[in-house]
């Protein structure tokens, strides 16, 4: 943090004594992105500040300005004043939610403003002019398919835990449940919120053992609900339970994975680190002046104890 | 703790509100409101899904109910006082992170063992009684409305541990987790050690609130402060001894809630402070201060937690009417116990 704020304050200086020449190339790239409240979002603003610091090197004449927003209004006023006080020429924003910031956004984009949509798409599409995204699709199909291959032909009783009601999760279960629907062994037995933490997930699944006698394997969607997920088997002593499949690819399930627990074997992507990708593409983009593609979707990959080195970041907070 | 001169069980203090001689029977039963309510939907839970009843399903219920229960305890006592504390969700989340970073530092030099694991909970109780003492302090030194002052803790303590964590999650150091874990998941003669400390800070409370001087004064100070102050009162430190005992409360709802998962993070104890407050309210304790009872408390908590556990196991309801479905109940048991209320 510290440093990042001392790279800051010496790119100021060198801005303010820069020459005209120079101040006319300048660009202003805000980033605005949801504030810290989960391990995936923890690892967006890790990334995305990482980012930052790289990409400020590696071009003197960006200036990037990170901020983080604890909801869908705050975000509003800030992408505002991003552009009235900050001057910026573009715009690299993860949605809080998709429907209300949609407008202020198009309103950025009618001032000139240059805009990259990561992550959740806006209600209209006009009002971006790129958008770069994880596979929602490809999350909840890749899932599926891993749960249901491993279930094989016997099947086996499947419990899901969702996110937060959104687009996202929405697109994400509909593409597991369209998975294990090839499948026809494979039963759901239900889907409940666990809102994307472990507290929740740890209550909800609790709930889910003492209503099913005999659960083959849960879809905790996410490697924060997996923590509270295999507490509850754990307190429980459930024997029956064969597969905890989790998402995203936090740290610590990747490092359970390489390390053989009988409960994890494998992994979905959804990278955090796409908001470092969204930045680096606008920032490319807007210093030499070449265009962007309207979409790039970072895909989805399973992680299995094959690859798992590949995709282990002892470093990240996720 | 000197106990003023025996009375019958009811004594209705001068000063208090629940003046009512001879309750009648409508009363009664309005008075027993949140325990029927409970009953009612343990029997509609029952009919649903006869694995309501399972003892591992009613442990769980209880040590759920157990964390915003300590704290509804405490709660109780400053709503009863005429306060409110909207920040003890995030403090909860500040000590947590905070003893276990304490924990994690401690363990090169003490060793992973019981030694470090009591230290991290008396960092814990430290930071909650010194949490409690600066509202109490603020708010009756500084003439700040109560509100206001936790409104504002409310965010700093999130944001303080948000920043130790760096958004991210604080982890206890695995050797301590285990020998810290079983305050969680261990049991005393089969009773579940968070609900048997539940229990315990209930009674604890219940024999303050009414045996106790201390007791009156706060029930007095919440009636009517003006009088209860030229009766010679100390009416700022009795006040500032509630949100003190609030933050203890809430320090030991964390010590049972960090060998739970061995983390901290930003989305820890969300809310929890208006589950507390509802527990309180559904109790039978008057938002506006004067008179309350510990055993609604209790029962408020346990009420809250069952009906997010019956949702949970049965599937006639759908996942999205969740909260309207809690808000309902909530209404009807609080319409059925204000006979209670005069």
């Amino acid at each position: 943090m510290t440093t990042s704020t001392v790279l800051r304050l010496t790119l100021l200086t060198a801005a303010l004594t820069a020459s005209s020449a120079l101040a006319q190339t300048k660009q202003i790239i805000g980033v605005s992105i949801p504030s810290a409240d989960h391990g995936w979002t923890a690892g967006v603003v890790y990334h995305a500040n990482q980012a930052k610091a790289q990409l400020q090197k590696l071009y003197p004449t960006a200036q990037i300005i990170v901020k983080t927003a604890k909801d869908a209004n705050e975000q509003a006023n800030q992408i505002q004043d991003l552009y009235t006080i900050n001057k910026i020429t573009a715009l690299v924003i993860l949605p809080q939610e998709s429907a209300p910031l949609t407008r202020p956004i198009a309103n950025l984009k009618a001032k000139g403003v240059f805009i990259t949509v990561v992550d959740r798409g806006l209600s209209d599409p006009k009002a971006q002019n790129a958008y770069v995204a994880g596979d929602n699709n490809g999350f909840g199909r890749v899932a599926g398919d891993y749960i249901s291959a491993q279930l094989g032909a016997a099947g086996g009783n499947v419990v899901v835990l969702r996110g937060i009601t959104s687009v996202v999760d929405n697109q994400r279960n509909a593409a597991f449940q369209a998975a294990i629907k090839k499948n026809a062994n494979v039963k759901l037995l239900d889907s409940r919120y666990g809102n994307w933490n472990r507290d929740d997930a740890f209550k909800v699944m609790q709930d889910y053992l003492t209503r099913f006698p005999k659960i083959d394997a849960v879809w905790a969607a996410d490697d924060d609900m997996a923590v509270g997920v295999l507490r509850a088997i754990q307190q429980a002593g459930r024997k029956d339970i064969k597969i905890v499949l989790g998402g995203a690819g936090m740290k610590e399930m990747v490092k359970r994975l390489i390390d053989g627990d009988p409960l994890i074997k494998a992994n979905v992507t959804y990278p955090p680190s796409m908001i470092a990708e969204a930045m680096r593409l606008t920032v490319e983009s807007r210093v030499k002046g070449t265009p962007l593609a309207a979409s790039t979707i970072i895909p989805s990959v399973l992680i299995t104890k094959a690859n798992a080195s590949k995709y282990y970041f002892p470093n990240s907070p996720f | 703790m000197s106990t003023p001169s025996p009375s019958p069980a009811p004594t209705p203090s001068p000063l208090s509100s629940v003046a009512a001689p001879g309750p009648t029977l409508l009363g009664r039963i309005g008075s027993l409101g949140p325990l029927l309510g409970l009953l009612a939907l343990m029997l509609v839970a029952t009919a649903l899904n006869p694995d309501f009843l399972s003892v591992s399903n009613l442990t769980n219920i209880l040590t759920r109910a157990a964390f915003t229960g300590i704290i509804a305890v405490g709660m109780t006592f400053v709503i009863i006082s005429g306060g409110i504390d909207l920040s003890v969700g995030s403090l909860a989340a500040l000590i947590a992170g905070g003893m276990i970073l304490v924990m994690n530092a401690l363990v090169p030099g003490l060793g992973a063992g019981w030694g470090t694991v009591l230290v991290g909970m008396a960092f814990a109780l430290t930071l909650g009684a010194v949490a409690g003492f600066l509202h109490g302090f603020i708010i009756t030194r500084g003439r700040i409305e109560a509100f206001i002052v936790t409104l504002g803790t409310l965010g700093i303590f999130r944001a303080v541990l948000t920043y130790l964590s760096q958004g991210g999650a604080i982890s206890l150091d695995l050797g301590v987790s285990d020998r810290y874990s079983p305050v969680f998941y261990g049991s005393l003669l089969g009773v579940p050690i968070p609900i048997l400390v539940f229990a315990l800070v209930a009674l604890v409370g219940g024999l303050i609130l009414n045996r106790t001087r201390y007791g009156r004064y706060v029930q007095a100070i919440g009636s009517n402060e003006q009088v209860a102050r030229y009766a010679a009162i100390n009416v700022g430190g009795v006040k500032i001894a509630t949100y003190v005992l609030l933050g203890v409360c809430v320090a030991i709802a964390t010590t049972l809630y960090v060998p739970r998962l061995g983390s901290a993070s930003p989305s820890t104890g969300l809310l929890w402070e208006l589950e507390a407050i509802a527990a309180v309210i559904i109790g039978g304790t008057a938002l506006k201060g004067g008179h309350g009872r510990i055993w609604g408390t209790v029962v408020g908590a346990i009420l809250l937690v069952t009906i997010e556990n019956v949702l949970n196991l049965t599937n006639i309801i759908s996942v999205y009417l969740n909260a309207a479905v809690q808000g309902v109940v909530i209404i009807l048991v609080a319409f059925f116990q204000r006979g209670g209320r005069k």
